[in-house]
């Protein structure tokens, strides 16, 4: 038990550094994908067919490419096309293009449970789509994209130690870097396992929360 | 009743037609609605009228055929569209409050977000419509707390906060338990006396005959008698309306 603890404390900057390079990574790429994914799913239901079908390409593009592929392109391929980004902002690119494909779906799942005579309501009033999804539609569909929304968040904060494959010191690079330093690798994972269990632990409550606050009655 | 209609008309459907899929569910429409004028569409189910109603204010489009408000064709899309809509109100069979406001909220909503109206002149407009239509009691509660009445009286009142040219309304009566028609049609009524410009799809035989000055029949998407109501009940021409007629007056 004391050597478990010792991994811990004696590297306790390694996992600091790790695990706030996770975070930032996570709070980066949780807003861009929240905001990428949304428009994307605006896009979805939007009544202009040239919008809806970027949003239906964009969507079967990325959802069907494997994340490690999509860093790849970000980290070797886009700096020959003459565009240098550094490691930390290409990952935190790489999991918001991700991210927003499920995102997107989310958004346009929770659309869809909302009666369509509301929208139909708000149209025969005069209100713009913008208006009729941002005023009507989006608040009462809230409550249903919550539960999947959590789905993605936590999926993706798990997916951040791809970052680790392409030079980002992330929670995913600590085991490599103990691995140096002799630590026994079962205690340096366990360790990291409990971080991330941590890590979710907000996410979940901040679930439950949104789904009392969001309650609609129909 | 008299006609009062004067002028040039407000509401004009030349020709229209649409179809569902291979359905033709307006065929050849022409009507004609006069300003002041209370006409309403009867039928039987899937014969068109909800669909004609809806196409008023472009809910539904069309696929040849025109349609002209106040003198002006529909516009096709955007703000052009949201215009019209706005001066045009529309009252909905399942009333499609919004879920999430209150009464109040649902009926200066329209007026705040889309005419960009001061918020203060509006709550007291607002607050007299629900008073006009005998709900300013449940202003603060939200839709589901209402009776299905009270709702789609509030519904009235949301149309009526836009100070709408014309109001159409979709079967407003048909999901409602029997005992809350009647308050319903009474303020339908009282609109119709005050001089609203109304097209009204209905089932309710007796508003269309004390209220109406016009009673269109419609059957397979067609408009098959364009008539007083008093000569509508008494002596229907076609088939159509005779055998419908005979369906319904009899119970």
């Amino acid at each position: 038990m004391g050597e478990f603890f010792r991994v811990l404390t004696d590297n306790q900057q390694v996992f600091l550094d790790g695990f706030v390079n996770t975070i930032k990574l996570f709070l980066i790429a949780a807003v861009g994908s929240l905001v990428l994914g949304t428009l994307l799913g605006a896009m979805r239901v939007s009544p202009v067919p040239a919008l809806r079908a970027f949003g239906a390409t964009y969507v079967n593009l990325i959802r069907n490419t494997p994340l490690t592929l999509v860093f790849a392109f970000l980290v070797f391929a886009v700096p020959k096309l003459d565009v240098n980004i550094d490691y930390f902002p290409s990952a935190c690119i790489a999991l918001t293009v991700y991210t927003s494909a499920f995102v997107c779906e989310v958004v346009r799942s929770g659309v869809n449970t909302v009666a369509t005579g509301q929208a139909e309501a708000a149209r025969a009033l005069g209100m713009t789509f913008g208006q009729v999804l941002t005023l009507i539609v989006l608040p009462q569909a809230l409550r249903a994209m919550v539960p999947p929304m959590m789905s993605v968040f936590i999926a993706m904060l798990k997916n951040t130690t791809i970052a680790a494959g392409f030079s980002v010191l992330e929670a995913g690079a600590i085991p490599a870097y103990m691995a140096e330093r002799g630590e026994p690798q079962m205690v340096v994972l366990s360790w990291i396992v409990i971080g991330f269990l941590i890590l979710i632990i907000p996410l979940v409550l901040l679930q439950r929360f949104l789904e009392r606050k969001w309650a609609v009655a129909r | 009743m008299d006609d009062v209609t004067t002028g040039e008309p407000l509401i004009v459907l030349d020709g229209v037609n649409k179809w569902f899929g291979p359905l033709h569910v307006l065929d050849d429409v022409s009507l004609s609605v006069g300003r002041g004028e209370v006409v309403v569409v009867i039928g039987p189910s899937g014969s068109g009228k909800s669909t004609l109603c809806r196409t008023i204010n472009r809910l539904e489009p069309i696929d040849s055929g025109s349609i002209t408000f106040d003198g002006r064709p529909l516009p096709a899309e955007g703000k052009g569209l949201a215009k019209l809509r706005s001066e045009v109100g529309m009252v909905f069979q399942s009333f499609n409050l919004f879920a999430h406001k209150t009464i109040l909220e649902n009926v200066t909503l329209g007026p705040v977000k889309v005419r960009k109206e001061k918020p203060a002149a509006v709550r007291e407009r607002g607050l007299a419509l629900l008073d006009r239509v005998g709900i300013a009691n449940q202003a603060d509660k939200y839709p589901a707390q209402l009776s299905g009445g009270q709702q789609q009286r509030a519904a009235i009142a949301r149309a009526l906060a836009m100070q709408p040219k014309a109001m159409l309304f979709d079967e407003p009566t048909s999901a409602l338990d029997p005992e809350m028609v009647g308050e319903v049609l009474d303020v339908m009524t009282s609109l119709a006396r005050e001089g609203m410009t109304m097209v009204v799809v209905t089932h309710e035989m007796g508003f269309a005959r004390h209220a109406a000055n016009r009673v269109v029949f419609m059957a397979d998407g067609r408009i098959v008698e364009d008539a007083a109501p008093t000569e509508f009940f008494a002596n229907p021409r076609s088939e159509r309306a005779k055998d419908f007629l005979s369906k319904i007056l009899t119970h």
